[in-house]
């Protein structure tokens, strides 16, 4: 039941007299309220902001946080008001929701600030109004891919791995061309030959010169010899580089039944078919039809290039919008092919033979090539041919966008992950600079422990209060838990010094920390007054 | 000229698409005139109530009373009045297991005094000043309105058949024991056994009143929701 329905209860409950004269047996008896009380106004201070609102319209989802006791640990007995250390803009929609029973999502807020928000006041977010739940969802969908794509990344390049056998170098020298030398020269290697077998495809049919007998020979007849050696060279280096990624794939399997591979399968194909059915007269066809695969050596490059991999990729992801082109294209052929045949069947010596012949009209029409070889003499061949030609664009162009437009989004997406990818880089960076400040940190105040234990029996005061002023209350809280620690696991009371070279502070090595330090010289770690060190791992 | 059919065809259609362009550049005017009424719908209808002391006078409720229906009130229907598609949603609302369309017209019908199609606060709070702080007579009376459909003064066995099939509606099919098919004709005519004493196949409100006040269970019922504000 509707929580603001929940206020024309009374309203039903009264209505239920209307049964009374009717009923033949007697009524139950009424629940009474105990403890009725009056409703009151509640205060709600979210950082600052006060909201009031009745006690009855927090109660109105008693499983949520506001609307059950839980609160009652938020409550500020000095101020009498409930006291919420929250945003208080998220904070709005959490009580509208309560107030009209319809939960909206702010389209200028982070999704996942909101998401926290709604899992700390405990409503869950499948009850977003249908108003807003398009938005939200599209939001949550993309920070998911977003997050998904770091992680990704984040596989991709962990530090150092060390025991990687033998086998997974190699997997991952192919995958990852920029991890060593050696695997950057083989790609570039294998691109050459690439680049050289497909030229090599081209120029072998290019007339170059004649042979008496005035007949122009292709290029490929005249040096058959240095083709042969090329194509044999470029054909081994293919199967060299197949048969190894064959070995170092972690699941062959998969790796047969992946699309790349399947390319460089059938382009090297054709050379060994080639070589071993040797001019045979019957299947010598068939094997002029085989050197046509050998174009599809070029797809390999599809390995060096992101571009060609994000274009294979948008067309595999708008499979749909290109199905219902086609299908409505093939419409559209058939029913202005049959309408011209019959209008053209009239005129004499017409090019429209049959129905399957005026397809290739259409479909010239249509695409608005317009080769005129086969053109429409009649006038209603004329007047439907023209019709045919306007529908043409419109039905391609309509489709169109949307693949633009997922392209779009994809070849982004891409830019965007080379962008965090940096970002990632330099964060991590960050973060190891902070670690090691913060272990340093450690060292320097178990040090300063045992010397203030050193100090207090010599007494001397002012050292120890130079000492111990730059460390808060929480770092020295955090050092004494590291101390219990290292004092429960080693026996020993030594105590390791400091990483040589490296000033503990700065993170940086000796030779760059600004001057002022003036126990850089001892070696030993300086505080810097002031500064809490962020060391919670 | 003689055209041949294809060409007849033809032509027809570029007739056709001709005048459809003209249509849309708006130098033809075709099809029904319906934008006007569009735009009278838009404005909806306000309704603000009368005064809180008028209500509190007139009806038996405290100030305190009435402000929390009329929040309750306002709340669902911001427009101030209540049509009866509302009712028949909010009063759908309570009874999810049936249908409880046809009784809520009734109730809606029984609101509605002054029969203008829409219930105001005010029809709202005087019809609930009866039902909850009204006499018995007042409620027997009330009770009598709602089954007299046509509101002639009298109850017939069609009128009581109506309402108690809605009744029935409301319940649903998940009873148990399940109740048989004919089980509203069954109740109407002990109704009418109990009720109509004259046997004239109609009840008046005398004799509802009559009938009603010399049954005890009646009578308890009717003090059932005495505290429900």
């Amino acid at each position: 039941m509707a929580a603001g329905v929940a206020a024309w209860l009374p309203f039903a409950r009264a209505a239920a007299i209307g049964w009374m004269p009717v009923a033949n047996c007697p009524m139950p008896l009424a629940p009474t309220e105990k403890n009725k009380r009056q409703d009151e106004l509640i205060i709600l201070n979210v950082s600052g902001r006060r909201f009031q609102t009745w006690r009855t319209t927090l109660e109105r989802y008693p499983d949520t946080l506001l609307g059950s006791t839980e609160k009652e640990f938020f409550f500020n007995e000095d101020t009498k008001e409930y006291f919420f250390d929250r945003d208080p803009e998220v904070f709005r929609c959490i009580l509208n929701f309560y107030r009209t029973g319809k939960l909206h999502y702010p389209r200028y807020e982070c999704i996942s600030a909101y998401d926290e928000e709604l899992a700390f006041y405990g409503i869950l977010p499948e009850i977003i109004g249908d108003c807003c739940y398009e938005e939200y969802k599209d939001r949550k969908r993309e920070n998911a891919e977003r997050l998904m794509d770091d992680n990704d990344s984040e596989n991709n390049q962990e530090g150092s791995m060390p025991s990687l056998s033998f086998r997974q170098t190699m997997w991952r020298a192919f995958e990852n061309p920029h991890t060593s030398t050696l695997a950057l020269v083989f790609y570039y290697v294998t691109g050459f030959f690439i680049a050289v077998s497909v030229i090599t495809n081209v120029v072998e049919t290019v007339p170059c010169g004649t042979v008496p007998g005035n007949k122009e020979l292709p290029c490929g007849e005249r040096y058959a010899v240095a083709f042969f050696c090329l194509d044999t060279a470029c054909v081994m280096i293919f199967t060299v580089e197949y048969l190894l990624r064959l070995f170092a794939a972690p699941s062959r399997y998969r790796f047969i039944r992946s699309v790349m591979s399947i390319i460089d399968v059938v382009a090297i194909m054709p050379y060994y078919i080639g070589l071993v059915m040797t001019n045979n007269e019957d299947v010598s066809g068939a094997f002029v039809t085989l050197r046509v695969f050998r174009v599809f050596r070029i797809f390999k490059f599809s390995r060096h290039s992101q571009g060609l991999r994000i274009l294979g990729y948008t067309l595999k992801s708008c499979a749909s919008e290109l199905g219902f082109l086609l299908f409505s294209l093939t419409m559209a052929i058939i029913i202005f092919a049959t309408v011209m045949f019959y209008a053209e069947k009239g005129s004499s010596a017409s090019k429209f033979t049959s129905i399957p012949a005026s397809f290739w009209y259409t479909i010239v029409t249509m695409t608005t090539l317009g080769y005129g070889d086969m053109v429409p003499k009649t006038i209603a061949g004329k007047i439907f041919g023209s019709i045919c030609s306007l529908s043409g664009v419109l039905v391609i162009a309509l489709p169109v966008p949307v693949i633009v437009s997922n392209f779009s989004r994809i070849y982004h997406q891409n830019q965007r992950a080379d962008k965090r990818r940096a970002q990632k880089k330099a964060r991590l960076a960050r973060i190891r600079v902070a670690k090691t400040g913060s272990s340093n940190a450690y060292l320097h105040s178990k040090r300063n422990g045992l010397l203030n234990e050193a100090l207090e029996l010599t007494g001397s005061t002012e050292e120890e209060q130079h000492m111990t002023k730059g460390t808060s209350l929480i770092e020295s809280q955090h050092h004494h838990l590291l101390h219990c620690l290292e004092k429960t696991t080693v026996s020993t009371n030594t105590i390791p010094p400091p990483r040589p070279g490296l000033c503990a502070w700065h993170g940086l090595p000796m030779d760059k920390v600004p001057t002022e330090c003036s126990e850089v010289a001892l070696g030993q770690a300086h505080p810097v007054p002031g500064v809490c060190q962020r060391g919670w791992f | 000229m003689n055209l041949e059919g294809l060409e007849m065809i033809g032509v027809l259609i570029v007739i056709v698409l001709f005048v459809k362009l003209l249509e849309q550049f708006g130098l033809i005017e075709a099809g029904l005139e319906d934008t006007v009424e569009d735009e009278m719908e838009m404005a909806t209808v306000r309704h603000r109530p009368e005064a809180l002391e008028l209500l509190e006078a007139q009806s038996k409720f405290t100030k305190k009373e009435l402000q929390i229906l009329y929040r309750g009130f306002k709340n669902e229907c911001p427009s101030g009045v209540v049509n009866e598609e509302t009712f028949k949603e909010i009063y759908s609302q309570f009874f999810p297991q049936g249908d409880s369309t046809t009784y809520a017209h009734f109730l809606f019908n029984a609101f509605d005094t002054d029969h203008n199609g829409s219930v105001s606060f005010e029809d709202f709070v005087m019809g609930l000043s009866i039902l909850l702080r009204g006499t018995v007579q007042e409620k027997l009376n009330w009770a009598f309105n709602l089954y007299d459909i046509n509101k002639d003064g009298y109850i017939t066995k069609e009128e009581m058949l109506d309402i108690m099939k809605a009744i029935y509606d409301m319940m649903g099919k998940c009873t148990y024991p399940v109740l048989k098919e004919d089980a509203p004709r069954q109740h109407v005519e002990t109704f009418f056994q109990k009720m109509d004493k004259n046997k004239d196949g109609v009840v008046t409100i005398d004799e509802f009143i009559e009938s009603c006040q010399k049954d005890e269970n009646i009578m308890r019922s009717m003090q059932l929701f005495e505290n429900v504000i």
